[in-house]
């Protein structure tokens, strides 16, 4: 398959690939960027485990098409730490235990971490409509809207 | 790794350039959000030589108020477009609503108005991976010759199940379509067919480019909705109603369907109930009318049956909303 280039900014860094057209973004993600902290659930857009920010609004990248992304801003978990400090929304996961196998766990941060920025005071039925395309295995929900309460309320 | 099968990924900036495209690849298919397109070629459902993508073509990226009252809404607006739009949230709420019901937050940041309304049909026997399907010698709507649903019969049921087309329809909306001969606008339930293997009667060389809605109309409207899967899923049913009441009497009354036919329906003879005093009779009269109009078939876990029911409850249940006081 012919590659071409594609150019775009990964958790603020620029890069250029050369990618083929059908490159769905979470593979180029996990393996030609080495991010593999974004997981692969299912193959339908139905877990939210893949899910990335694209310019700040949640994308499910196991459904996108890398070049789709050109020129645009994503970000992954790997990006949400700054210099060693975790972020508000990881710090929640840590503090509140909104994390039990972690599979889920980035796609449910990007998600929560794409909301905050909308919505820095998010209600709790907020948080729940934009984490219902999440799918949490091990059933840990209560502890996940839990951490992204903290999150917005900065307690942790 | 799970790389799709090989397609040339096509990036016009004008709806001349997609048409042009079009005409060049006559097996393209359109890319705008992806959520359908892309889980189908995964699934294998769908193999594409060429994919257009149309998300660069700002004239399909807007909302805009015509001098002559409406709003015309490019077909590649996102619901999260669509719903963070005061013009559609005050006067097409039934419009609104839909599109807050369509699937989960990420997937309407990417999945369009026109995407919706040209959503591939589904079935139980089709949206399935490839060693399920081949396991079951496919069927009639891909590679197949029996329609599992109704193995007697020569044409497939998989199920339309957009959200958005009832609601265009209880709206009067039109849409616009360019094409090698210029463009048309049609009534929206003219593009539909139905027929679960060949629901959209739009050529290969056409593009949905645009929905124009009239001025809103007075009155109400709405949409409600079934499914299992509460956070995500497609519509078990769908209904979306517009109505108008003064003093108690009904002035206007139109109601669509989705999720039970291979097209969306908008109920014929919902006129007759003009001038009807609004209460549980007219409710009733409402809900009698849909059987003979419908036609649920096993093509979901749900059994039509039940189907039926669920309708017959969603659009009673809507109607009394709409006629309450707000």
């Amino acid at each position: 398959m012919a590659k071409s280039i594609l150019r775009l900014t990964v958790n603020g860094s620029g890069r250029e690939d050369a990618v083929p057209a059908n490159m769905l973004l979470v593979d180029y993600l996990r393996e030609v960027a080495g991010l593999t902290g974004t997981k692969i659930g299912c193959d339908g857009g139905e877990c939210g485990a893949c899910t990335v920010l694209v310019d700040g609004r949640s994308r499910l990248s196991c459904i996108s098409l890398a070049h789709t992304c050109a020129g645009r801003q994503v970000e992954t978990v790997e990006g949400c730490a700054t210099d060693g400090r975790l972020s508000l929304v990881q710090k929640g996961f840590h503090e509140k235990l909104g994390s039990q196998c972690g599979y889920c766990t980035p796609g449910m941060i990007m998600a929560a971490s794409g909301l905050l920025r909308r919505n820095p005071r998010p209600s709790e039925a907020e948080i729940r409509a934009a984490l219902s395309g999440n799918i949490c295995r091990c059933t840990g929900y209560v502890k996940i809207i839990e951490a992204v309460q903290a999150a917005a309320e900065g307690t942790t | 790794m799970e790389y799709l099968p090989d397609f040339d990924l096509l990036r016009p900036k004008t709806v001349d350039e997609a048409l042009a495209l079009r005409r060049e690849n006559p097996e393209a298919r359109l890319l705008a959000g992806g959520t359908d397109l892309i889980v189908n070629v995964r699934r294998g459902i769908v193999d594409p030589k060429a994919v257009i993508d149309i998300n660069g073509i700002a004239d399909l990226r807007t909302i805009t108020s015509p001098d002559g009252g409406g709003l015309r809404i490019g077909a590649a607006v996102t619901l999260a477009e669509l719903l963070e739009d005061r013009r559609i949230s005050e006067d097409y709420p039934a419009l609104c609503e839909a599109a807050a019901e369509v699937a989960a937050a990420s997937h309407r940041e990417v999945a369009t108005l026109g995407g919706n309304l040209c959503l591939d049909t589904r079935c139980l026997y089709y949206n399935q991976s490839e060693w399920w399907r081949s396991a079951n010698s496919y069927c009639l709507k891909h590679r197949g010759d029996v329609c599992h649903v109704a193995p007697s019969g020569k044409q497939c049921f998989a199920a339309f199940s957009g959200d958005l087309a009832p609601a265009v329809l209880v709206l009067g909306g039109t849409v616009e379509i360019a094409g090698p001969n210029g463009g048309r606008t049609v009534p929206l339930g003219e593009i539909y067919e139905d027929d679960g293997a060949a629901h959209l009667r739009l050529a290969e060389d056409e593009i949905l480019t645009a929905v124009h809605l009239p001025a809103a109309p007075p009155g109400r409207s709405g949409y409600a909705k079934a499914r299992v899967r509460a956070a995500i899923d497609f519509p078990l049913a769908g209904a979306a109603i517009a109505l108008r009441q003064e003093g108690g009497v009904l002035e206007d009354l139109r109601v669509a369907l989705t999720g039970t036919n291979s097209c969306p329906i908008l109920i014929a003879g919902t006129d007759r109930l003009v001038g009807e005093t609004v209460g549980e009779e007219v409710a009733e009269k409402l809900a009698t009318m849909l059987p003979k109009q419908i036609q649920p078939m096993s093509s979901t876990f749900t059994p039509p049956g039940y189907r039926r029911k669920v309708v017959a409850n969603l659009v009673r249940a809507l109607f009394r909303h709409l006629t309450e006081a707000p």
